[in-house]
């Protein structure tokens, strides 16, 4: 029991850091959002082929890193100071986790090295009209053969050259793979501009092959392991705002004095930094103790997910308030954090859906919130 | 990053459950689940002797003065299995996490000698001599005084002065005091660690009745009071340091045992709820929830800070860990009451005296409050770890 990065986790951690300190700047962020894809093709490129962040998860017999949950943290903490958009999380963790879980040999050998290695995208579309994620809500069908269904807010679907999708077949959820062509997807102009929504319909579309494994579980996991590396993702985006207000507080003078000397102020930002440091011990307990005790992932899931929601929602509004009138503008990078914050809060379910699993976890029967 | 243990130190899990079983369950069955700090002090402190004998009283400490050397991994085990197993709450707390690391990294050898085997063996208790009526937050405000004198046994310290919120002072053989020492000295100038006898007339111990009812603090008098001019920790004047030194050991490895107490309490909340229905209400489960994601990250940070400890700089969690901890609790006790309902403001017998959940409801207020307000650890976290400008200081000073 040591609970602290290894030799090796601090070369990735280092990496990582480098990497995004160099290329995600502020004019970065926003060059690649005035972009046609709304990604900046040459750092996903170095991103996913170079350095290999596609496929830190997926196994190495498929081309991945075959790393575990805590150094796939390590870099999306990385990645969250940034707010970077790229088709990460839905090809490197969605996808190909579910490609991993039902997939079969031939699949899995045909379609994780491309996507771990960033030749190729894909996108996991399971969310229908209610908009909720998990196996339970998918409302899509699978009929004679044909998939019928409007999958909303599906992460990364323009870039897709492959569509993951979950449809019902009698009582069954089933994995099937669309091709990008067949479907209709639609970009949304979203809140956070960082990443969109899409949604993908699929009008009776042949699906090119179907994953044999069960539907439900590859999902369950995929989401869940998607929950952590968001969460990961959503601390470091927090402790982002955390630095550049504490940067600022130092420097502001008013009154003749710096406002960081205030205590009104001062304290906002020491409860910032508490909840930051509650979301890195929710985010790397979760990580390892999923990777060493595979069946503590759905709490563990939820146990992150909650925390760094909570987190960043709390340190971007006070980047907001802190900044003052500056911290409104569209010029200034605060409402990016702030809408980064609001969408991620609801991804992959709400804090009350996810505190709710817990109770349940907790031993509370009862009726669990539907 | 690893959070599982060896096969060598679940043998050693085994070995403590085991011993904690057969003492808990055999000579020491009465004082099981004890969590009051007062309650029973006798018995306890011969609780206290028995971990002493059989080598559990202080294992972190090296094994010549009674410790047994154990690693962090075993630290967290023997704090998991003492919890699990109910034993009483430590009489011995205040030496074997705060005056005994001090005396250890700061003192000599001989009052290493002198002190730590007597501390590790249950034998001498000790309690902590840092607040004044007028030395709260502005701990650095410390009025009492020591002066050498000679005195038939060789030069000895007298002092003069009045300490508050000494917990535990009645029942303990020992206390560490921070005093002046430096006529004229101001703030954290001028200071000495003092050690000192409590069985003496110059000392005058009066029990201060909290809002629970219980008195676990104490106002303590010095008038007159002595100890041995070698009695004092690192070098005359140098007792800022020494205090703050021992401040640090308050995030120690007692966390982990404390983090177990609480973990019983959120059970016994569970149980309850469960119990009278509460457990149906979808707010109330929502706030058992937090509870629980509370108590993995209390978990989490306390082992971040502690696998850290050896690092020497302060790590993050090191800065928010009391406030997040005393946040947490005081807002168990407010979620208790409220599963509990109005049964919760009713007392069993005809004395003000709560059950568990009830007194750590009144308690918890007092967790926000000593060693450093909340509000002073905002500043602490502001100032220390974010590197924000320091408040101006008033000059009012006395």
């Amino acid at each position: 029991m040591q609970f602290e990065f290894t030799e090796e986790q601090r070369l990735i951690q280092n990496m990582a850091s480098e990497f995004f300190r160099d290329r995600g700047s502020s004019e970065a962020l926003r060059a690649a959002l005035e972009s046609e894809r709304g990604y900046d093709a040459d750092i996903w490129r170095q991103m996913a082929q170079e350095l290999g962040f596609a496929g830190l998860t997926v196994s190495d017999a498929y081309g991945g890193q075959g790393l575990g949950l805590v150094e796939a943290a390590i870099v999306y903490e990385q990645m969250g100071r940034t707010l970077l958009p790229s088709p990460m999380l839905g090809t490197g963790v969605l996808a190909a986790t579910a490609i991993e879980h039902a997939g079969s040999e031939t699949q899995k050998r045909e379609w994780l090295p491309q996507l771990a290695g960033g030749n190729r995208c894909a996108a996991l579309a399971v969310c229908g009209r209610g908009g909720a994620h998990g196996s339970a809500r998918v409302d899509a069908v699978l009929e004679d053969g044909r998939v019928h269904g409007t999958y909303r807010f599906v992460l990364d679907a323009q870039a897709a050259d492959l569509i993951i999708a979950a449809a019902r077949r009698q009582d069954e959820v089933m994995l099937v793979a669309l091709p990008r062509d067949g479907v209709e997807v639609e970009r949304h102009v979203s809140l956070d501009l960082t990443r969109p929504h899409h949604t993908v319909r699929v009008r009776g579309v042949e699906p090119r092959w179907e994953l044999p494994g069960s539907g439900a579980a590859a999902l369950d996991v995929a989401i869940q392991r998607a929950c952590i590396l968001l969460a990961a993702e959503q601390t470091g985006a927090a402790a982002e705002a955390l630095d550049r207000t504490v940067a600022y507080a130092r420097e502001r003078v008013q009154f003749g004095r710096a406002i960081g000397s205030f205590q009104a102020v001062k304290h906002r930002l020491a409860d910032m930094m508490i909840q930051v440091e509650a979301a890195i011990s929710a985010v790397y307990f979760a990580a390892c103790s999923a990777d060493e005790a595979p069946a503590t992932l759905p709490q563990m899931a939820s146990l992150a997910k909650v925390q760094a929601t909570e987190t960043l929602t709390f340190c971007a509004a006070n980047m907001v308030q802190l900044h003052g009138g500056i911290g409104f503008t569209w010029e200034h990078d605060a409402h990016y954090f702030f809408k980064r914050a609001r969408a991620s809060a609801t991804l992959f379910g709400s804090v009350a859906e996810h505190q709710e699993r817990l109770a349940v976890h907790m031993g509370l029967e009862g009726e669990a919130v539907s | 990053m690893k959070l599982g243990f060896t096969p060598e130190q679940e043998a050693f899990r085994g070995e403590v459950a085991a011993w904690l079983e057969e003492q808990l369950s055999g000579p020491f069955a009465h004082i099981r689940g004890i969590t009051s700090q007062t309650a029973m002090a006798e018995e306890r402190h011969a609780w206290e002797r028995a971990l002493g004998a059989a080598g559990w009283s202080a294992i972190g400490w090296p094994a010549r003065y009674g410790g047994r050397d154990a690693d962090l991994a075993q630290q967290v085990i023997f704090a998991e299995e003492y919890a699990r197993a109910r034993a009483p709450g430590r009489l011995g707390h205040m030496g074997v996490e705060l005056a005994g690391p001090t005396i250890l990294h700061f003192g000599d050898d001989a009052q290493r000698q002198r002190f730590l085997p007597k501390i590790s063996a249950g034998e001498e208790m000790w309690c902590q001599g840092y607040s004044e009526p007028g030395a709260g937050s502005d701990l650095a405000n410390v009025r009492t005084k020591a002066r050498l004198e000679s005195g038939p046994d060789g030069r000895r310290w007298v002092i003069e002065g009045q300490k508050i919120w000494t917990s535990l002072a009645q029942f303990a053989q020992w206390c560490f005091v921070i005093c002046r020492t430096e006529e004229g000295s101001r703030g954290r100038e001028g200071l000495s660690y003092l050690l000192v006898p409590m069985d003496q007339p110059g000392i005058d111990v009066r029990p201060i009745r909290q809002m629970t009812g219980e008195a676990d603090f104490n106002e303590t008098f010095f008038d007159g009071a002595v100890t041995a001019e070698e009695n004092v920790v690192g070098a005359p004047g140098d007792g800022w340091r020494v205090a703050m030194g021992t401040l640090a050991f308050e995030r120690g490895v007692s966390t982990l045992a404390q983090q177990m107490q609480f973990r019983n309490e959120l059970a016994q909340i569970v149980d309850a709820a469960k119990a009278n229905g509460a457990a149906q209400d979808p707010l109330i489960r929502q706030r058992l929830a937090k509870a629980w994601r509370g108590l993995q990250i209390m978990r989490a940070s306390a082992l971040r800070m502690l696998s850290g400890a050896d690092s020497g700089a302060l790590s993050g969690p090191a800065f928010t860990y009391k406030i997040y901890w005393a946040t947490w609790h005081r807002e168990l006790g407010d979620l208790a009451m409220d599963v509990l309902g109005q049964s919760g403001e009713i007392a069993e017998g005809d004395d003000y005296a709560f059950d568990d959940l009830q007194r750590m409801y009144l308690f918890s207020r007092a967790d926000t409050i000593y060693a450093g307000t909340n509000q002073i650890q905002r500043n602490l976290i502001a100032e220390r770890a974010l590197g924000l400008p320091k408040e101006p200081r008033g000059t009012g000073q006395q």
